[in-house]
């Protein structure tokens, strides 16, 4: 008990050095900043100096000892579990894009909040302790040890069913994290996309490399420590600025009716309502064009056709050729695509021709039954987050690391702590930069636009974060006239706010952490589910230990390779089905996890029925309405989005496994004497 | 019966003086975590299914609805964890010190 607690002092000591040495380094930046170093600069600076740090921290911990190697030695206190939990837990989406889509969506993205959260609870009831208490290495160990079957009674089938379900759900995940790492580094570096995701890679790599599990929870500790300081400085600036309070958490409670007058008095607005008229022009003009289709198709073709030969006769200037011959380049090929492009087109204009919706009200709908939907959807929404938190194998795999079954509770209980220090003030950075847009922002003149806007409009050209155009040509900015991209919010927020860039540099940093960390701990997932359970455990069970960590390292590598070869395609799909992650890993792992330990007569057949019935549910839901995949939202049931399929999976998963066990044969006495095992205190 | 027992029937009643314990300690933990499984289910199953009616009720600025999804239930969440990490160390406590007793 005293060697923990030492050890415990040691390491406060360490992370409360870095505390200091990071607030030193902000000091610097910003004097350096006063004293006129160039933007360019201090991007590069923070990218480098966070690279080198997570890579020290990585050699510093370097092992070649199994336990260490796979679950950190299993000594990591409660509290700093919990941390490096948490940064395994705050991806980039939800540093980056989740302030976004609540400026977006308002009430609505309060689900991802809920659900986030909420699903600790069944991590820390229903599978933290026991699973420490079993203290292996990996998820499908666990499974394959509880259910038995296959040759030998070792669990074969089950370990390989477990094993792609870890590897289809993290990868997935993985490839959404190493994007956004090329996104980050070349918006705040000017590097190519593609080099960016090398870069980041490099630094994933050299701390889980080396260090394995033991690696990536002390670069997680200290990548915890950045990103809530850079979520939170720019968030408390904004909150003093607007509510003369600097604890954003409690403080915004009082904007949110200052914004639910001013969006009234914007929803009232004749200059916004003749802006959402134009819109609404547009729309109408793509609808009657879709209603003449194929004529229309091929009268736009001639049309533009016409127009380059007219610009070529009149011996027009070069830029008006060039944008003739851009314009007949980009005419839709065949009448499909041009129906596939101007539906996408109408339905955007569609959009933007709304009145603001006030942000606070829920489920906002014309009649009772689109509000019902709304709501219905909202609840499935959150059960798919849920239940699919409490089965990634990435965050599941963290109870090993504790020194106890009491530390792995208390740890569940840390990281929802650090979590929230993050997630509840990302609903009030929502509230805080909205309000902020719409009263200074909207209704300014367009010669004095802030500079943030030009220089984020400028940062991506095909795919702008924001663009403000005058579109009815009053010279004043209306809200209708602002197409912001959720993720700008976070990036921009300082200078929303008016900060110096440093911040800017600052919060770069902090969304690079997130996203790293998650990258880490979900590689270590996959290359462990490979390394540990196809490997040691399928293939060559007579291996050294030695060789087992050295395979996995090697198996890492390609694993990264392969990620980051994926991410650099620029999938734009894969950022869709990240929330499909989450109802996969619900609807496959949830089912055979719980009732392992909470119901005696789960068996082996049982086990690997519900893995299967929930898995196959769950896709053929998606494939079924996802239009992405190739299906149509008419066939959705209840009117649930194909990204909460798992609200069908979970339970048909439960009922295969309960069926499927009570038609075969009770499980074998070992299998008993291991639930006893597990249930029973330590 | 005889006044001193032998070895073995020590050992036997021991074990089954464990046996019993573990099924109470057991017994214990399921319905602490049935308990504390139904407030979470009811926190977070209210806070979406009558957030319109609620949504007419105001705490500090907050609509209430809006307040619940933002932060009360994640808040619940998380008094529903520590109170789960501090009655189990108790439950094991008194296991541990039960089978003290009886050794």
């Amino acid at each position: 008990m005293t060697a923990n607690k030492r050890y415990f002092r040691r390491l406060s000591g360490y992370y409360a050095w870095f505390c200091v040495c990071f607030a030193g380094f902000l000091l610097a930046l910003t004097v350096l900043e006063k004293e006129g170093m160039p933007r360019l600069w201090i991007g590069h600076l923070f990218m480098f100096a966070t690279i080198v740090l997570y890579a020290t921290i990585g050699v510093v911990s370097r092992t070649s000892n199994v336990t260490e190697y796979y679950v950190a030695g299993r000594r990591v206190p409660a509290l700093f579990n919990g941390m490096a939990t948490a940064a395994d837990w705050i991806s980039a989406a939800s540093f980056i894009s989740l302030a976004g889509g609540l400026y977006l969506y308002g009430f609505d993205a309060l689900a991802y909040i809920m659900g986030w959260t909420g699903g600790y609870c069944l991590v820390a009831l229903l599978i933290a302790p026991y699973l420490r208490k079993f203290g292996q290495y990996t998820i499908p160990d666990y499974l394959a040890a509880r259910y038995g079957g296959g040759a030998g009674g070792r669990g074969g089938p089950v370990r390989a069913l477990a094993v792609g379900a870890t590897i289809i759900v993290s990868f997935v995940y993985v490839v959404a994290q190493i994007y956004a790492v090329g996104l980050i580094a070349s918006r705040f570096t000017g590097v190519d996309f593609s080099v960016g995701i090398f870069l980041g890679l490099a630094s994933i790599l050299v701390c889980s490399f080396l260090g394995g599990m033991r690696g990536i929870t002390w670069t997680q500790v200290a990548q915890y420590i950045i990103i809530l300081v850079a979520f939170l400085i720019p968030t408390m600036w904004l909150s003093a600025k607007h509510a003369d309070n600097p604890l954003p958490q409690v403080a915004y409670g009082s904007v949110l009716p200052k914004l639910a007058q001013r969006e009234a008095q914007l929803a009232a607005d004749p200059r916004e309502e003749a802006v959402r008229a134009q819109f609404r022009r547009q729309a109408d003009d793509y609808a009657a064009r879709l209603a003449a289709l194929p004529g229309s198709w091929e009268g736009g073709r001639l049309e533009a056709q016409r127009r380059l030969d007219a610009a070529r006769l009149r011996n027009a200037s070069l830029g008006d050729v060039r944008n003739a011959e851009r314009a007949l380049a980009a005419y839709p090929k065949t009448v499909d695509d041009a129906e596939a492009l101007w539906r996408a087109q109408r339905a955007r204009l569609l959009t933007r021709a709304q009145p603001p919706q006030p942000h606070a009200a829920p489920f906002p709908g014309a009649t009772e039954a689109e509000s019902n939907a709304r709501r219905n959807n909202f609840l499935a929404l959150v059960f798919c987050l849920m239940f699919g938190t409490a089965a990634l194998p990435h965050i599941l795999m963290r109870s090993y690391t504790t020194p106890s079954v009491h530390a792995a509770r208390g740890s569940v209980f840390w990281t929802l702590f650090f979590i929230l220090l993050i997630y509840l003030s990302i609903p009030a950075l929502a509230v805080l930069a909205k309000y902020d847009i719409y009263t200074s922002l909207v209704g300014s003149d367009f010669r004095s636009l802030p500079t943030w806007i030009s220089y984020w409009a400028n940062v991506d050209k095909v795919n702008p974060l924001i663009s403000i155009t005058d579109i009815n040509g009053d010279g004043l900015v209306q809200l209708a006239e602002i197409a912001i991209d959720g993720d700008v919010l976070v990036l921009a927020t300082s200078e929303i706010g008016g900060l110096p860039y440093v911040i800017s540099g600052l919060v770069a940093a902090g969304g690079l952490a997130a996203a790293l960390s998650t990258a880490d701990g979900l590689l270590l997932a996959i290359s462990n589910a490979l390394s540990h359970d196809v490997y040691y455990k399928i293939v060559d069970p007579g291996a050294s230990t030695q060789k087992r960590v050295t395979i996995s390292k090697l198996l890492l590598l390609a694993v990264a390779f392969i990620a980051a070869y994926a991410a650099s395609q620029k999938p734009a799909d894969i950022l869709s089905l990240v929330g499909a992650a989450f109802s996969l890993a619900a609807s496959t792992l949830f089912a055979p996890l719980v009732l392992g330990v909470f119901w005696k007569r789960a068996n082996h057949a049982g086990a690997i029925a519900g893995m299967i019935a929930g898995f196959l549910t769950c896709l053929y839901y998606m494939l079924r309405t996802n239009p992405i995949l190739g299906g149509r939202m008419d066939a959705a049931w209840f009117d649930i989005a194909p990204m909460s399929a798992g609200i069908f999976g979970v339970p048909v998963g439960i009922a295969a496994v309960v069926i499927a066990s009570l038609l075969t044969a009770p499980p074998s006495r070992a299998s008993d004497g291991m639930v006893d095992y597990i249930r029973a205190p330590e | 019966m005889p006044p001193e027992s032998t070895p073995q029937e020590s050992e036997q009643r021991r074990q089954r003086r464990l046996l019993a314990e573990r099924a109470l300690h057991w017994r214990r933990t399921r319905r602490l975590t049935a308990i504390l499984l139904g407030l979470w289910l009811v926190t977070g199953f209210c806070t979406v299914y009558f957030a319109r009616e609620l949504a007419q009720i105001t705490i500090f600025g907050w609509p209430l609805s809006f307040y619940m999804a933002a932060q009360g239930a994640s808040l619940v969440c998380l008094a529903i964890i520590g109170f789960y990490a501090w009655r189990m160390r108790q439950l094991d406590a008194a296991y541990a010190q039960a089978l003290e007793h009886s050794a």
